[in-house]
């Protein structure tokens, strides 16, 4: 059924706003599809995420657009978000999405994700969490970690871009040593935490530490998680998305600062475990990547 | 494990044969058992074709917790799990509700403090789960006795909250319970209260349907929100996210929706009223001028020094309320009419029931309202303190 709820009433047709028509005509819907969806598709076809009101330049708005352009079946897929900026996007996001409070983004994800496969047990649904880094690594740190000890069927992706952003700038738990930020005036005096080795030591099956510098490897890596939190356990991306704002850049900088960090705090890390590489290369075989 | 494929029309996926809430409460034929709270507790959930419950050990309600896995174990309950602490319990909980599951979860004293921030949410998600709580003290000092102190921090929580005095009425509101948060028109959690310890781990004898009939499932398509699943069109109603703006209809909004909420709490008095048989029970000589203004074990108490202040002449009566929140206010009311002296025992040192009776009556009433007797932090409430407080009260009135 999730694909015909997007299909518009006749009666209504002539009524409709253009970008409603658009999500039912020109959408990239997985079951329209014969081959993965992708970023190539995105100049042609309607993406997902309408518009949004972050700030002109920001690489977390390019950074939706890639991973929402690589849902694998974005009709079935439900995200979980938390507070900060990305909460900003969340209401223009054409699928069921989800704001509950600060930091349980994890533990609610995994209410849904329990919930679907009980409801519905012949249909793949897709839970996905996406959250800054304050919500992440510091409010929320316990309910992310615990859902991947649990082995939640959920991916995460973590938005990283070293503050809290949307509350004026401040030190979170993400930001590199010595940066001063507001509450860290002095400078932040402990090390960036590696939630990326956190995820993989707590159990993530596919976990990478990314800029959003390069679109599709983006897409990509969110294939990839997302196909494997379905069929074998926890995946986790960390994925730099700089807040221009607070380092002092200009709003046509922000991919040169990603490209910068690719080889710094942000150089590939990769962990894939033995069987969502079994599981990938199946995938692979399959046409599904 | 249960599978959902196995519900039919007129059976759900245990084998159970679906009935209404009125048959289970009021029709079906019932046979005496012996059990506690917790026992009692597993009972009514067997029989409430439950989708979901997350579980987490804190005492006194750990037994009632890890009696509802059991259930799931046993292929009544369809998924459950315990969850890290009470904090991600009730975010999980919203998460099993949004995405359209019958929920139920259960917690104590220091558990309901942790998970606070939940209640309001879930009241503002309207998702209609069931919260047992087992009332406990709340630290520090350290306490796991009984004590309700923590009932006072939701009452503002836009949640249901009801209040069983026993073991029996433990059964009955945990069923209907689930039928009155699920209303259309209500759709607002539920909170159900027993005193810890009290109720929870005391063995009374209980009348109990037969385990082969269960509640219709829940329909979350009637739910006044869309189900979290993907099966409705997604609710892009807000072309600019409110919260983060600074204008008047952001403001608006947020005002509209918690008076909302508000109102589908007081739209579940007709439905309370139907199931409960009354949002206030009143026992004892109905033309008494001393009142006992009370819920749970107090009003079980308040039924003892009633009964002892008879047999010395003194007529009183007991005005047990079952929903605190929506407060019966005309109830109680109609209740006092004729009445001097209004007694509130309470099993906590801030008194809230007071002030909430205060407040209902505050203009509307000629009562003398006596917040007492008063215990705490595991004390009893013995007859003979009902007593003392009031011929201390209406001598030292001389009265």
């Amino acid at each position: 059924m999730a694909i015909d709820i997007y299909k518009i009433n006749p009666e209504f047709r002539d009524i409709m706003p253009k970008e409603i028509i658009d999500l039912e005509e020109n959408a990239t819907w997985a079951q329209n599809q014969t081959k993965p969806r992708g970023i190539k598709e995105m100049p042609d076809t309607k993406e997902i995420l309408e518009e949004h009101s972050l700030c002109a330049g920001c690489p977390e708005a390019a950074a939706l657009r890639y991973v929402l352009a690589a849902l694998p079946k974005p009709e079935e897929t439900i995200i979980v978000n938390s507070t900060g900026c990305t909460s900003l996007m969340f209401p223009h996001i054409a699928l069921h999405t989800v704001h509950s409070l600060f930091g349980n983004q994890n533990a609610v994800a995994t209410g849904i994700k329990r919930v679907l496969d009980w409801r519905f047990p012949d249909i793949e649904k897709d839970v996905v969490v996406l959250a800054g880094d304050g919500a992440t690594v510091d409010i929320g740190l316990d309910y992310t970690l615990q859902s991947f000890f649990r082995q939640e069927n959920i991916t995460t992706i973590c938005f990283d871009n070293e503050v809290y952003a949307n509350t004026g700038g401040q030190e979170s738990g993400a930001t590199p040593k010595g940066q001063v930020f507001k509450m860290a005036p002095l400078g932040k005096k402990f090390e960036k935490v590696k939630m990326w080795e956190l995820a993989t030591t707590a159990g993530c099956h596919y976990t990478m530490n990314m800029t959003a510098s390069a679109p599709k490897a983006v897409a990509k890596a969110v294939r990839e998680a997302i196909l494997v939190a379905r069929e074998i356990g926890p995946t986790f991306l960390n994925i730099y998305t700089p807040c221009i704002l607070e380092i002092g850049l200009s709003a046509n900088e922000g991919l040169g600062e990603m490209k910068d960090q690719d080889k710094d705090r942000f150089a590939s890390y990769k962990f894939v475990s033995p069987e969502a590489e079994e599981f990938l290369k199946k995938c692979k075989a399959e046409g599904k990547l | 494990m249960a599978s959902i494929k196995d519900m039919t029309d007129t059976h759900n996926w245990s084998g159970q044969k679906l009935v209404t809430a009125d048959h289970m409460l009021f029709e079906a034929p019932r046979e005496k058992h012996f059990m506690t709270g917790s026992e009692v507790l597993k009972e009514a959930v067997k029989r409430c074709t439950v989708d979901a419950s997350v579980s987490y050990p804190i005492t006194p309600q750990s037994e009632a917790a890890h009696l509802i896995g059991e259930l799931w174990a046993e292929g009544y309950v369809g998924t459950y799990f315990r969850g890290e602490n009470e904090f991600g319990v009730m975010s999980e909980v919203a998460g099993c509700a949004m995405a359209g599951a019958r929920t139920i979860t259960t917690t104590s004293g220091p558990g309901t403090l942790r998970a606070m921030e939940n209640f309001p949410q879930w009241s503002g998600t309207r998702i209609p789960c069931q919260l047992i709580l087992m009332a406990r003290g709340i630290n520090s000092p350290l306490t796991i006795q009984p004590d309700n102190l923590e009932v006072t921090f939701m009452l503002e929580t836009g949640c249901q909250i009801w209040y069983a005095e026993n073991v029996q009425e433990l059964f009955d509101m945990t069923i209907a319970a689930f039928i009155v948060a699920e209303k259309p028109d209500v759709h607002v959690p539920i909170v159900t209260v027993v005193d810890g310890f009290f109720v929870s781990h005391t063995r009374e004898s209980v009348m109990l349907p037969a385990d082969d009939i269960a509640l219709f499932p829940y329909e979350p398509y009637k739910s006044p929100l869309p189900p979290i699943d993907s099966e409705t069109p997604p609710g892009r109603f807000l072309r600019d996210p409110f919260v983060m703006k600074s204008n008047y209809i952001s403001y608006a909004t947020h005002a509209s929706w918690q008076w909302e909420v508000r109102s589908a709490v007081e739209r579940s008095r007709r439905y309370a009223e139907h199931f409960l048989k009354g949002l206030v029970h009143i026992t004892g000589d109905l033309d008494a001028d001393i009142a006992f203004v009370t819920c749970g074990t107090a009003a079980h108490q308040a039924k003892e020094g009633q009964r002892e202040l008879a047999k010395l002449g003194v007529k009183s009566k007991v005005i047990k309320l079952r929903t605190i929140r929506p407060f019966p206010t005309k109830e109680l009311l109609a209740a006092l009419e004729g009445v001097k002296h209004a007694f509130v025992p309470e099993f906590n040192v801030v008194g809230w029931l007071e002030k909430e009776v205060r407040t209902a009556l505050y203009g509307k009433s000629d009562t003398e309202i006596i917040g007492g007797p008063r215990v705490a932090g595991g004390m009893s409430l013995p007859a003979e303190a009902i007593l003392k407080e009031v011929f201390e009260h209406i001598n030292v009135e001389g009265k």
